[in-house]
């Protein structure tokens, strides 16, 4: 009875505390670890991945699978910059075009997988695989930039806006001056949102009924078709938002840039599977995943751990987390709450 | 000359006894008919027999010798050969006939590494005539229909030479014509002196082929049936078993006609289904499987199109089109399977009974837990359903208490016409009773049909009782005095028995 007590608290709070303890270790090891600049930059250096991750937990959320995320955001890095840089176009109709573009592929997505029947993975690959020949089409291969040469010889006069790139770059005060950036606003606000949505509507009670038992939720009169859609174009919007984040970082459209996106918010979604035991995808533990991965590696950094070893830390992060979620919490059976 | 021999097998699941001392003798070339309800414990005998199981008591031999297989291969290799239900378990779509028809040859010892596909092919082809079979042995077998692939299952257990060889329900997806097909198949292998245990509720089935039927209920052998002409009737009586229930039933006439059935056509019969169900009435739609009953369920709760004919509700003309609408329209279902159909596993109690009605308990979309958990609770109390509290895990219950959640589901809101296909599938008779009392003390307001094969199911908790046999009403019965040989006699489908007592 003990021990079953102590296995449940393991898998319950076990994440937490290692997370904490390692906050506690870098903050006395590392100097400067602990300081408002320090979290501010793992914040930054998580919020793009973890915007994605929160999409791709929908999708997981209704026993889905996006792959193309990675490949929608440099999408919308590319028309980001396109349509700021070639066609002229204002910040707000370059944002607009890029959330619809994300919306419109997550309803492809979504209508290859409900009414065509490929199976997830495949219609996801399929359309990453799309996407990124797609983006270069239209530059010959090459990145965008102010002033670069046109296929038809002329230069290009556009440039990217102020206020895009305000979205990207701009910091607001907190405690110390200049300290939040806007991404990582705009990814809690997501995070926020995506939680709210999953965890207090019908609608995310039902896309979880969907991802549990589909037949049982379609035999109650869900519109499973409908939800498993919707989940989709979520995850195409969140992911056309990291990609214009992205685009304003960088104030170019960068062909080699978010090469790792897909892979990074992936890893988040599933670690999150082992926060707070819940054993399923779920936002609270998407965002903490992705943090969990930001602090790991600013961490070793600022021990001096070569940039290298970053993957392979990763990847045993995420290991272990799975051992978490499906080993211990099939131990304790099939006993949990919501 | 006996093939194989049973002598009080025992089984049991935890405190459940699903096999209470079996006598079974298997001769060869004689085709012996198992007959049992769900859950009478016809899949456990065969999965004993065949090597999934082992049996906790009870000794079994084959041609004389001891016969307790360690898995399944061994099974096979002593000669039980097995054909599940599910055809594809029996058959890899994805490969031709060829192949399929020699695939045991591909996994013995010593098979070259190299497959000669003409030598492969000239071997199927040897099989295939052996057995009567008339198949270009390089299809695919995911394009030949279904009977074929029955076939192709029947003849790759033939290629390992079996002494018993056991078919579980072989007829479920197959047409008339196509099972006679597999019947001819049958007879080929009797008079090649095969011993074939028979699983099968379909009384036509079992008039073509039977020499001798076995009865099954709650674990036991109810009856054997080997003098010619074989009772029929009596088979039946055995399997469903009437030990007249003591729930006494106040039959209610019903008020006003609420879903009307008009005409309608149902799969494998020339003949159509008209029937109307009243305001406060419990009506009972029995039959054997393949009767008709599951089929009705859907396209009343719109799983199905009505084809032929048209359904109405108060009056008004009536054709959903899917869950949704049937929902809508005030049309509920609790489906049969409900580990399949109905429950969520992920979800606690609450969540699992309030999943239909998930809008009522939300403003704006947001739920509230208040709401949810207060409706559970009353819910649970009235139901009767063992928990802790209403925020236990859905797979922490036992079946029946499952069931009581499923079944709640549905009365949370109040419907027109509610739907149970098979309320007490795997629900033990204290939780039975529960439900078939809570059914009938709510029925004012709906008209309710409740699907069921078992005819004590039938009579516990139903005002009237409608008989299905292969698509088509053949009795209608006041649950009062009824005349119970002449409703076994409708269930079994004997020709003679068109008595209708009213």
């Amino acid at each position: 009875m003990n021990n079953e007590k102590i296995l449940n608290f393991a898998i319950r709070f076990g994440f937490l505390i290692l997370l904490m303890g390692l906050v506690l270790y870098f903050s006395l090891s590392a100097s400067g670890f602990a300081s408002p600049r320090s979290a501010a930059f793992i914040l930054q250096s998580v919020a793009i991945t973890g915007i994605l991750a929160l999409g791709v937990t929908c999708t997981l959320v209704v026993d889905g699978f996006d792959l193309s995320i990675g490949s929608v955001a440099t999408t919308s890095l590319m028309l980001s910059a396109y349509a700021m840089v070639i066609l002229e176009m204002s910040a707000f109709s370059a944002v607009m075009l890029c959330l619809f573009m994300g919306a419109v592929v997550g309803l492809i997505n979504g209508l290859l997988i409900v009414k065509f029947k490929v199976p997830d993975l495949l219609a996801t690959l399929g359309m990453m695989f799309l996407l990124i020949g797609l983006q270069r089409i239209p530059t010959q291969g090459n990145s965008i930039a102010t002033g670069m040469k046109l296929p038809d010889g002329s230069v290009a006069e556009g440039a990217f806006s102020q206020a895009f790139l305000w979205l990207g770059r701009h910091r607001f005060d907190m405690v110390v001056e200049r300290l939040v950036p806007v991404p990582v606003v705009i990814f809690l606000i997501t995070a926020l949102a995506i939680w709210v949505f999953l965890e207090l509507t019908r609608h995310g009670r039902l896309m979880y009924a969907i991802g549990s038992n589909e037949r049982a939720a379609a035999l109650v009169g869900a519109n499973v078709n409908r939800y498993k859609i919707a989940a989709y174009m979520i995850s195409g919007v969140t992911a056309s938002i990291g990609g214009i984040l992205l685009a304003a970082r960088l104030g170019r459209g960068d062909i080699a840039s978010g090469n790792n996106l897909l892979l990074d918010s992936v890893a988040a979604a599933l670690i999150g599977f082992a926060v707070l035991g819940a054993a399923r995808p779920n936002a609270f533990g998407t965002a903490v995943g992705a943090l969990f991965v930001g602090i790991l590696l600013q961490g070793l950094t600022m021990m001096n751990a070569p940039y290298y070893t970053q993957d392979f830390v990763k990847g045993a992060v995420l290991v272990i987390a799975l051992v978490f979620t499906f080993y211990l919490s099939a131990k304790r059976g099939s006993g949990g709450k919501t | 000359m006996k093939a194989c021999e049973i002598r009080g097998l025992e089984k049991s699941f935890g405190r459940n006894h699903v096999l209470r001392g079996i006598d079974l003798d298997l001769d060869s070339g004689e085709v012996v008919v198992l007959m049992g309800a769900n859950g009478a414990g016809k899949s456990t005998l065969v999965k004993i027999l065949c090597g999934f199981q082992g049996a906790n008591a009870g000794t079994m031999t084959l041609e004389g010798q001891p016969f307790d297989p360690a898995d399944a291969a061994d099974a096979i290799a002593r000669g039980v050969v097995t054909v599940h239900q599910s055809i594809d378990d029996g058959v890899i779509p994805d490969l031709d006939v060829a192949t399929n028809l020699m695939l045991n040859r591909l996994t013995e010892h010593g098979a070259s590494l190299l497959v000669r596909d003409r030598a492969l092919r000239v071997a199927a082809r040897k099989v295939a005539d052996n057995m009567g079979l008339d198949l270009d042995v390089r299809a695919r077998v995911s394009d030949l229909s279904v009977a074929d692939r029955q076939m192709i299952a029947i003849a790759r257990a033939m290629a390992y030479d079996p002494k018993v060889l056991i078919l579980d329900e072989p007829t479920s997806s197959l047409s008339a014509s196509e099972a006679e097909r597999l019947f001819a198949l049958l007879d080929r292998l009797r008079e090649q002196g095969v011993a074939i245990l028979y699983i099968s509720h379909r009384m036509s089935d079992i008039r073509r082929i039977a020499d001798r039927i076995v009865c099954m209920r709650d674990g036991k052998i109810s009856g054997v049936f080997d003098q010619a002409p074989l009772d029929y009737d009596g088979a039946v009586t055995a399997m469903l078993g009437h030990r007249m229930t003591d729930v006494n039933i106040d039959v209610a006439s019903g008020g006003s006609a609420i879903l009307e059935v008009e005409r309608v056509m149902l799969d494998g019969s020339d003949t159509p289904v008209s029937f109307s169900a009243h305001d406060g009435e419990v009506v009972a739609i029995t039959g054997l499987l393949g009767s008709g009953k599951s089929q009705l369920a859907d396209m009343i709760f719109g799983q199905k199109p009505v084809k032929t004919g048209q359904l109405r509700i108060d009056g008004q003309p009536y054709a959903p089109a899917s869950a949704g609408q049937a929902v809508a329209a005030g049309v509920f279902m609790s489906s049969k399977d409900r580990s399949t159909n109905a429950v969520i596993p992920d979800f606690d109690i609450a969540n699992n009974m309030t999943l239909p009605f998930l809008g009522s308990f939300s403003r704006l979309s947001l739920l509230s837990k208040r709401k949810q958990r207060g409706a559970a609770t009353d819910m649970i109390k009235q139901i009767g359903v063992k928990c802790q509290s209403d925020q236990d895990g859905i797979g922490t219950l036992s079946g029946g208490n499952q069931q009581k959640v499923m079944i709640g589901r549905w009365l949370l809101e109040d419907s027109r016409v509610l739907l149970l296909d098979e309320p007490f599938q795997g629900v033990d008779i204290g939780a039975r009773r529960d439900i078939g009392r809570h059914i009938r003390a709510t029925a004012k307001g709906r008209a309710t049909l409740v699907f069921a094969a078992e005819l004590d199911e039938a009579l516990e908790i139903a005002d009237r009782i409608i008989v299905l046999h292969e698509g088509a009403i053949v009795g209608t019965h006041e649950n009062s005095n009824i005349d119970l040989d002449a409703l076994i006699a409708q269930v079994s489908g004997a020709k003679d028995a068109q008595t209708q007592a009213n």
